[in-house]
């Protein structure tokens, strides 16, 4: 019997501690963490980056507390179906295969993507050319999206981080491969990684694979979506984004 | 034909109306996941089979306790019995690449530098070292009896491990070895997170392409189910042929007959 008393106050006392941790006005965000500069894990676990930066500055705005949640990128959309959390902040492009599953908000910035290859290195960038070349890109990427449909002969290798991706570019597994230009820069090319790599070709063009920028992500009809984009004007208007953009950049990230 | 149509036009007005799993999607990617099967089953069973040709010699020298080479075979087989097969898998494939001498070197280009052969290395590897210790086992668990009994006959050592030992340790061996094979049929998904196209990579493929939950992982999970299914039935065959004489009796016994009467 005492036991019993015990076990359910405990489970009691475990109840009420979720119900605090979950306080009803925290704004869950899905951020991924192995995306540099954008998102990266400092070495005491602590999370950085632009989107990171870029999520709590959105959060102050909307005089909401922010609680990020780690999410791997081929799991980001579905665990935020599944109401993991609320909204993604994680250099999401905004394309019309992701509006199927979930509602963005307009763009908070917009890059290019260009290929990475060896300095040197010379490629026949047609479909019969990259026959076998093999590329790696982000999986569930619109990158993914990109080589599958201009490149289908190709040796696409799908990885679980952008940082595997590096890595197995330099150890000369891959041939190429495929992402942002400013991720490219800042988290490979201006690296001592990155030594002896460098872009390759022009910035890719294809608005059905690549979409039109990145946005936040938000659960289908969840009106978070309209907020988040009065939230990202008012940033931009008060100068919150310029200081966090120059933290990371050079130029203005936010595009045209 | 036609029965294939209206049975494609029900899956299609299904899947858009009443199911939250698109099946259409499934259906038109079946193919792909037969392709993931396969990649699946030629890793698991090839790391099976040369990792069980690896344990034998490993696990007799095991058993007669052999100095120096028994416990070497312990710490190999601690190391890789004790460590998760994930971070043998990242070892092989990201660890070794960092090294310059290891990318210069003879083994780099067909073998290291492929994702399939440093997968089947650490899986062979694995699998040799689980299957040592408890063949091992089985080994030693051979009743005294016996040998003498292949002594008596005049068996030369080698004749009395190839007709008498290991036979009867295998039969021993054979439940923990169904064990064995499922197991490492699930670890086989490593591969996926190393960009091999198994099942498992197939199923986060189609997730990743479509931006989806279930289907993938679901479709790889009733292919999974259907691969067990199809070891355990074979490994209980096995088990009625070389187990038999451990069943009980099928004759009833003869206080049961005189209740009957």
């Amino acid at each position: 019997m005492k036991i019993k008393n015990t076990l359910i106050a405990s489970i009691v006392g475990a109840a009420s501690l979720v119900g605090t941790m979950a306080s009803a006005d925290a704004l869950r965000v899905g951020v991924e963490g192995a995306y540099p500069p954008f998102s990266q894990k400092e070495a005491d676990g602590s999370l950085s980056g632009f989107d990171i930066d870029i999520a709590l500055a959105l959060c102050e705005e909307l005089n909401r507390e922010c609680e990020l949640v780690e999410q791997e990128w081929d799991g980001m959309i579905p665990a935020l179906v599944a109401k993991k959390y609320d909204a993604i902040v994680a250099s999401m492009s905004i394309t019309e295969d992701r509006k199927k599953r979930v509602d963005f908000s307009e763009k908070y910035y917009f890059t290019p993507s260009r290929f990475i290859a060896k300095e040197g290195a010379s490629f026949d960038m047609t479909p019969e050319g990259t026959k076998g070349v093999k590329i790696g890109v982000l999986r569930g990427t619109t990158l993914q999206c990109h080589v599958e449909k201009t490149f289908p002969e190709a040796d696409l290798r799908l990885y679980n981080t952008q940082e595997d991706v590096f890595a197995d570019l330099v150890t000369g597994r891959l041939d190429m491969q495929l992402n942002n230009t400013l991720g490219a820069l800042d988290g490979f090319l201006n690296t001592d990684q990155g030594k002896g790599f460098a872009f390759y070709g022009p910035d890719v063009d294809d608005a059905e694979c690549l979409g039109e920028g990145t946005g936040i992500a938000v659960r289908k009809g969840d009106p978070l979506a309209g907020e988040l984009t009065a939230a990202i004007a008012a940033i931009r208007a008060d100068g919150t984004y310029a200081t966090i953009n120059d933290k990371y950049f050079d130029v203005d990230i936010y595009g045209k | 034909m036609e029965n294939e149509r209206s049975f494609l036009e029900y899956l299609q007005s299904f899947s858009e109306t009443r199911s939250p799993i698109d099946f259409i999607l499934i259906y038109d990617n079946l193919g792909r996941f037969f392709d993931g099967a396969l990649v699946t089953l030629q890793l698991t069973f090839l790391a099976l089979l040369v990792g069980g040709l690896i344990a034998v010699p490993l696990a007799i020298a095991r058993a007669y306790r052999k100095p120096v080479i028994s416990p070497a075979i312990r710490i190999y087989t601690y190391v890789f019995c004790g460590t998760p097969l994930l971070v043998q898998v990242y070892l092989f494939y990201f660890g070794l690449g960092q090294f310059k001498a290891v990318q210069d070197s003879f083994l780099w280009d067909p073998i290291l530098s492929s994702p399939w052969w440093c997968v089947i290395i650490a899986f062979t590897l694995n699998t040799a070292a689980y299957t040592t210790e408890f063949l091992r086992g089985a080994i030693e668990a051979t009743p005294h009896g016996e040998v003498e009994a292949a002594k008596a006959c005049g068996m030369s050592p080698f004749t009395r491990m190839r007709l008498v030992v290991l036979p009867n340790a295998f039969r021993r061996a054979l439940p923990a070895y169904s064990n064995e094979v499922i197991f490492t049929l699930h670890g086989s998904v490593i591969a996926s997170t190393v960009t091999l196209q198994d099942l498992l990579g197939v199923g986060r493929w189609l997730n990743g392409r479509y931006y989806l939950a279930y289907e993938g992982f679901l479709t790889a999970m009733v292919f999974y189910m259907a691969i067990v299914f199809l070891i355990t039935f074979a490994f209980r065959l096995a088990e009625k042929r070389f187990l038999g004489h451990l069943r009980p009796r099928e004759t009833p016994a003869p206080g049961a007959a005189r209740v009957a009467a």
